[in-house]
């Protein structure tokens, strides 16, 4: 199905602009230019590379139990290529990919994985929340940022991410009925990545696709191949765009894979043929592989310039991790800060009880 | 100063907020052309019109979350929750995001959110129209708590819970509403949260309570005069963080100590009123410290003779008071 056919299509098919080997199926995909092109494959590398490593260091106990992304590089940086500087973000602990793109600092990141409390610092000047972890809850809370900006009138729009599991909590249906009813500026973006933990998506939900849920609440719904950073990119700017133009939500599905387990304390062989999955999404899903075919065809690309690109993308995440390893370590009493404006007597009680006794 | 309700001198906190400052909206179920059910934000809808006064879908997680992103955005959002009892629904969002968003970012964000809710019972209002939920979120740091049991300190609260920077539950009792008037100060009168007050100064016994139960405890204490027995009457008015120093002053005053809530008795809030004495007032203490609390059912009955049972009286605490102050 083509792109420019989604408004007469009341099915929810999934869109796709490039193909798994690469070619270009509509012609919305002329709006990049070979500059954009690159940049979204750098990205996609950097993101990829930070994964692995990430994935290693917490093998090596550097960082804490981490939740791999691996998979879904296409859906968070398209989606946050997207985005103007101060639209809002509020990312799941595993968009950290779609974070970095936006301009959170890898260092950061792994503070956040090192659970150091400046992890969840936003850069100033950006709008990216601290990664949920409660399912679904940022959803109301990024309808909640659309209706501030609608108030004092600003042309933001607000992206929730979120995972197909998070598509059964009551906080989902609360959220897209009242951005329907108040038409705030809010983009739903799910990645629908097959898997909540190990309950597949056939066992989550009756409903073949989750972009169908939206004409429950009358808001437009687009389910896209989530693994096509071309889809993805375009559809989430047509979004954010229609958002910020007081067009009101959308619900985006963007159907991918998550290649790993769900994170580093789970197990995905006891549940799924792992084998067959990672088989499978090196064949047809990578969406590093796909663009990278692209960009190889069209001459955008050749292996000497991917290869410096490697190079220089590992040495940023290195410099990252040098710059988190030797941040100073919290101090104990820091566990006490910021619970409120002030701290309460309690907190100085127990700073000082804790000091002087351990 | 004007004679009003208490519901009169929470909506004139509301208006007066709203007229200061813009960021300041109400949402909630009702809360629009009604008014609310109760009628607390009664002509907000008139003044400030659709945009700062607005019906929500009936969802209480909704009102609680949109109300946190809005607060995160730089509004000052005030919540109402229909009744204490619905406020359930909207946990997870209380507990887990408002009170936690400035500590996990390490004050990168925060959330100057307020969540009013009538509570409590004795109005024929069955099991969910009357029950007392502040033990819920009693001990999450991060939240406060405050339960007014006046008309002035309802104003003055309210107006210090709205310029909150952070969260606060903000609990009136609903038969307080229309029962309870007095001079409320017009214009700017704070009330700080987190600071107690002493509503009345006795030497012999100590009353240690909040909300609704200050008005019965009023009453117990007038009678006990007339036996020449002289009460304290400690008012929390803020339940989380509660005001240790006050407590212990109040305690160690007469030594004998009776801590009274409508709430279920195990697990409420006074018994960490009792803990704090504890810790604190050993040799100061002239009795066991007594807790007279409603009982350890699940909730309120309808039927009028249980209703009343389940209720803490005035005559309940002169009883408890008299016990007391014989030991």
């Amino acid at each position: 199905m083509a792109v420019n056919d989604r408004e007469l299509m009341q099915t929810y098919d999934t869109l796709q602009v490039l193909s798994p080997e690469g070619k270009v199926l509509a012609e919305e995909a002329s709006q990049l230019t070979a500059e954009m092109k690159r940049t979204l494959f750098e990205k996609m590398l950097s993101c990829r590379e930070f994964d692995e490593k990430a994935m290693k260091l917490q093998r090596q106990g550097r960082i804490g139990t981490y939740a791999s992304y691996k998979g879904q590089e296409a859906s968070q940086v398209g989606s946050a290529m997207a985005l103007e500087p101060m639209d809002w973000l509020f990312p799941t602990y595993r968009d950290h990919g779609a974070g970095w793109t936006h301009g959170q600092d890898w260092s950061r990141i792994l503070l956040y994985w090192m659970g150091h409390p400046d992890g969840s610092i936003t850069p100033d000047g950006l709008r990216i929340m601290p990664q949920a972890v409660p399912i679904a809850t940022q959803l109301l809370h990024a309808v909640g940022t659309g209706w501030a900006d609608k108030l004092d009138g600003k042309r933001h729009a607000s992206i929730a991410y979120f995972g197909d599991g998070a598509t059964s909590e009551g906080d989902f249906h609360e959220a897209l009925n009242f951005a329907g009813v108040f038409q705030t500026p809010t983009v739903f973006f799910c990645q629908n990545n097959g898997y909540a933990i190990s309950v597949p998506f056939s066992k989550q939900s009756a409903s073949e696709t989750i972009a169908q849920r939206a004409q429950a609440y009358d808001i437009k719904g687009v389910r896209i191949d989530g693994n096509d950073i071309f889809a993805v990119y375009l559809t989430v700017k047509e979004a954010v765009e229609r958002a910020r133009n007081g067009g009101g939500p959308t619900l985006i599905e963007a159907v991918t894979t998550r290649y790993g387990s769900h994170t580093t304390a789970d197990d995905a062989k006891k549940y799924r043929d792992q084998e067959a999955v990672q088989a499978s999404w090196a064949e047809k899903a990578d969406p590093v592989e796909r663009l990278r075919r692209h960009l190889l065809q069209e001459g955008l690309l050749t292996e000497e310039a991917e290869a410096d690109m490697t190079e220089a993308v590992r040495k940023k995440v290195d410099e990252a991790l040098e710059t988190a390893e030797s941040y100073p370590k919290p101090t104990r009493e820091s566990m006490f800060e910021h619970v409120y404006e002030s701290a309460s007597w309690m907190a100085e009680e127990q700073r000082e009880q804790r000091g002087s006794t351990r | 100063m004007t004679v009003m309700t208490y519901i009169e001198a929470v909506t004139l906190a509301m208006k007066e907020e709203m007229e200061r400052d813009e960021s300041v909206f109400v949402l909630g179920e009702d809360v629009g052309k009604r008014g609310g059910v109760f009628r607390a934000t009664q002509g907000l809808y008139d003044q400030f019109g659709e945009g700062r006064v607005i019906d929500t879908p009936l969802a209480e997680s909704a009102i609680a979350g949109v109300g946190i992103g809005a607060a995160m955005g730089g509004m000052r959002p005030v919540a109402e929750m229909q009744f204490a009892d619905f406020i359930m629904p909207a946990v997870n969002q209380i507990i887990s995001e408002a009170a936690k968003i400035r500590y996990r970012s390490n004050n990168d964000w925060h959330c100057p959110i307020t969540i009013r809710a009538p509570y409590g019972g004795g109005v024929h209002g069955a099991l969910y129209h009357s029950q007392s939920v502040e033990a819920v979120f009693a001990g999450t740091p991060g939240l406060k708590i405050v339960m007014p049991s006046s008309p002035a300190d309802a104003k003055g609260l309210l107006k210090s819970a709205i310029r909150s920077n952070d969260p606060v539950l903000f609990f009136e009792h609903k038969r307080a509403y229309r029962l309870l008037k007095e001079e409320v100060p017009e214009g700017e009168h704070l009330v700080p949260i987190g600071e107690a007050a002493v509503v009345r100064e006795g030497a012999d016994v100590t009353i240690i309570t909040y909300g609704l139960c200050v008005h019965q405890s009023k009453q117990a204490a007038d009678e006990l005069e007339k036996e020449g027995v002289s009460t304290e009457i400690l008012d929390l008015r803020t339940v989380y963080p509660m005001d240790k120093e006050a407590i212990i002053r109040a305690a160690s005053k007469t030594g004998k100590v009776l801590l009274v809530t409508e709430d279920n008795k195990e697990g409420s809030v006074i018994g960490e009123a009792a803990a704090i004495i504890a810790e604190n007032c050993l040799f100061d203490l002239d009795a066991p410290i007594q807790r007279l609390a409603g009982p350890d059912c699940p909730s309120m009955p309808y039927s009028p003779p249980l209703e009343k049972a389940f209720m803490v009286t005035a005559e309940d605490i002169e009883a408890a008071l008299r016990e007391l102050a014989q030991f």
